[in-house]
């Protein structure tokens, strides 16, 4: 096993983040939820930190940090009652490029990306008539001399608004002419900015959360065939690896929600007082949110370890799925069990309790909902039969 | 000139302190701990002073266990130039404090020393006269302005009756009050950098300074719960009430 850290690790992170999160108080997401905006002033203020480009290779301009180390500032983002899933997306999507990217491509985008200047923030995987079953998408692209024309729909494509550019899977040789599944599919990086109005259509959806989420329609959309990243007919094997660092993101910032929800629960708990006496002394009241953090400790723990693989360059499909599993799962039980220890001013948006336990809802489904992660289990580590 | 900034590591203000079990301090295992944030201020004021260019350097130091390192490399990151921890595990009064910084400041040779008014852990409010009087140099404490103007500094201080301003020639002591300045937060490049600047770490005794306790705590307790008030209809009734208890 691989040198894992089990400590408040990266104090300096955690320190630099808290003092940033301070300047943007509930009432500041709350407005933004009114009124479905982007977190414009946070995210700049994190570009202009370097956090956003913090896994970036130094040679392009970032500040070359391992997985964990982006986890820590994820989780602290959310554990200071901010929101990190509208612009976690900046820091990863580029992994895919980076591992996979022409030369070019990378001496193209890469220093725009670390530096802020350039949004790569939107990931189109998902589909409406397919879901979880990724290798049937039918979004494709058709290779046209020096170009590549797409057609299809995605839909749940977060933060398509508020990029640049746009990473997008699409199947470019039909299913009925691969001999595995998985064969077929390739990866593009598009210049949304330039596709808008000549066959991308990008369409808010109203959403229980505020996460900017989109329909993002292609009629005909031509692009330059350099657009491709890596070899056609290989790319999803090249969003594999970028899954497992999303899902070890994605757990570390959920496991940040919930320490977040707890700590509110217990300071109400302690301070509410009916019946004569602190509603968390009762142990209806104590008992579940000391479950909870045990819950999350445990998440914790699983998340630690994920990274620590995915750092070592290990196989880590299992532990990125698992700790995104038992995150989503403490992240919610935490922020559910501070609904219910704040009775009925948990309904108060000013308590913000409402908004986070909304939010926390997410983990379970996206970016891998938990039956998936289950099926995985199933069969890739237990070795059952294929379910599907 | 250069600029001397104590820095404390002290439990996280957000922490709320529990008292141990047998009343022998405060519970500070498995408790998030930070830079005391008056500290924070004053390492803020120098980078302002410096940023001003009336300071060329900033020395940070701290007295204190190996794990105040990391308070040392915040203020690193926040732009401190180099650090000094004075290393031990002992609890360190005010006193023994002070003799240690004149001995830094003595090797340092700052034209400032500017600390925070007081750290969050005991509110001891002591260490900066101390040092002032030690090293036999005018103060200003509870600063909520600093002027640099030559070879001298104006500090306005936050005193009971308002503000006053005093005018003290360098080399001087000044300490922060919590509205000196908004204290900024380090930056990802910077905290990169960090790593790689000067940490010097020494102990007490090669200051020469003996740090032992001259006060002996024999009990820590919690606070007594507060008790609820007393509801009155106005202000007649309030007035009454103040004179019974004598205190109007
Ligand atoms: C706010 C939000 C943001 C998102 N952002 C993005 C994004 O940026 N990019 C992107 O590509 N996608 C995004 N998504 C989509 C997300 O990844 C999918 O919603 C998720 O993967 C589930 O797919 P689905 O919604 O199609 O559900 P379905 O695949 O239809 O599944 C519905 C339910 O059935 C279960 N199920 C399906 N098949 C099986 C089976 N064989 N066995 C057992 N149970 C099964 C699932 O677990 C689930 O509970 C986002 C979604 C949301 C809500
Ligand atoms: C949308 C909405 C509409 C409402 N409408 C009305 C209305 O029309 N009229 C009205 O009068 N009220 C109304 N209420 C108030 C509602 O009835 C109360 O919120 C509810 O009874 C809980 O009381 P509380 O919020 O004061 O929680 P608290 O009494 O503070 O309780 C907080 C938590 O501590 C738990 N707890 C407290 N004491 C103990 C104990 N001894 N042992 C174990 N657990 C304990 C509770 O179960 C709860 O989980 C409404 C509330 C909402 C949110």
């Amino acid at each position: 096993m691989t040198m894992m850290d089990t400590g408040l690790d990266y104090p300096e992170l955690r320190d630099s983040i808290a003092r940033l999160c301070a300047d943007f108080p509930g009432s500041y997401w709350r407005e933004l939820e009114d009124r479905s905006g982007y977190p414009t002033e946070f995210v700049a203020a994190l570009t202009e930190a370097g956090f956003l480009g913090m896994l970036v290779p130094e040679e392009y301009g970032g500040s070359g940090l391992p997985l964990r180390a982006a986890a820590v500032v994820l989780e602290e983002i959310n554990a200071n009652g901010c929101v990190a899933s509208q612009s976690h997306a900046q820091m990863y999507i580029m992994g895919t490029l980076l591992r996979h990217g022409s030369d070019a491509q990378k001496a193209k985008y890469l220093p725009g990306i670390a530096a802020g200047e350039l949004r790569l923030q939107a990931f189109g995987i998902t589909e409406p008539t397919t879901g979880s079953d990724t290798t049937s998408l039918k979004t494709h692209a058709e290779r046209r001399g020096d170009t590549y024309v797409v057609n299809g729909q995605k839909v749940w494509t977060s933060r398509a608004e508020h990029s640049d550019l746009m990473l997008l899977l699409a199947r470019t040789t039909p299913l009925s002419e691969v001999k595995k599944r998985t064969e077929g599919l390739s990866v593009f990086l598009i210049d949304i900015r330039e596709a808008q109005g000549r066959g991308l259509d990008i369409r808010p959806i109203d959403a229980m959360i505020n996460h900017n989420a989109t329909e993002v329609f292609f009629d005909n959309l031509e692009i330059p065939a350099d657009s491709l990243v890596g070899e056609e007919g290989q790319g999803f094997r090249y969003i594999l690896s970028g899954m497992n660092a999303e899902r070890i993101l994605v757990a570390t910032e959920a496991v940040g929600d919930g320490r977040w929800c707890l700590k509110r629960a217990v300071e109400y708990a302690n301070e509410r007082v009916v019946f004569g006496k602190s509603i968390g002394s009762n142990q209806g009241v104590q008992f579940p949110l000391a479950r909870a953090h045990v819950e999350l400790e445990s998440a914790d723990l699983l998340c630690r370890k994920a990274a620590a693989l995915f750092e070592a360059g290990e196989d880590c499909g299992s532990e990125a799925n698992i700790a995104k599993l038992v995150a989503s799962e403490a992240a919610f039980h935490a922020a559910d069990i501070a609904m219910q220890t704040h009775g009925g001013f948990s309904f108060a948006r000013e308590y913000e309790i409402e908004r986070k336990w909304r939010e926390t809802r997410l983990y379970q489904i996206a970016p891998i909902s938990t039956n998936m992660v289950l099926a995985y289990v199933g069969q890739h580590v237990l070795g059952l039969g294929r379910s599907y | 000139m250069k600029a001397l900034v104590p820095v404390k590591r002290v439990i996280d203000y957000n922490v709320k302190p529990r008292v141990k079990a047998d009343g022998s301090g405060v519970d500070l295992s498995n408790v998030k701990m930070s830079m005391n944030p008056f500290d924070e201020i004053a390492v803020e004021e120098a980078i302002r002073l410096k940023e001003a260019g009336k300071v060329e350097e900033i020395i940070a130091v701290s007295v204190g266990p190996a794990k105040a390192q990391e308070t040392l490399r915040t203020a690193l990151a926040m732009g401190a130039d180099s650090a000094i921890l004075v290393e031990t595990d002992e609890e360190v009064e005010p006193l023994a404090v002070a003799k240690i910084l004149k001995a830094v400041a003595a090797e340092v040779e700052p034209g400032l020393v500017i600390l925070g008014k007081q750290a969050i852990d005991d509110d001891s409010n002591q260490t900066g006269q101390m040092l002032a009087a030690l090293m036999d140099l005018p103060q200003g404490t509870f600063a909520s302005k600093v002027e640099v103007d030559g070879d001298s500094v104006s500090v306005t201080r936050e005193v009971d009756g308002g503000l006053e301003t005093v005018k003290l020639s360098l080399p001087a002591i000044v300490t922060t009050d919590l509205r000196l300045n908004e204290p900024r937060y380090a930056s990802l490049p910077n905290i990169m950098k960090a790593k790689k600047k000067p940490l010097e770490t020494k102990t007490p005794a090669d200051y020469g300074v003996d740090i032992t306790p001259r006060l002996k705590t024999t009990n820590v307790s919690e606070p007594p719960v507060r008790q609820a008030g007393v509801k009155v209809a106005d202000v007649d009734e309030l007035v009454a009430k103040l004179k019974a208890m004598g205190v109007a």
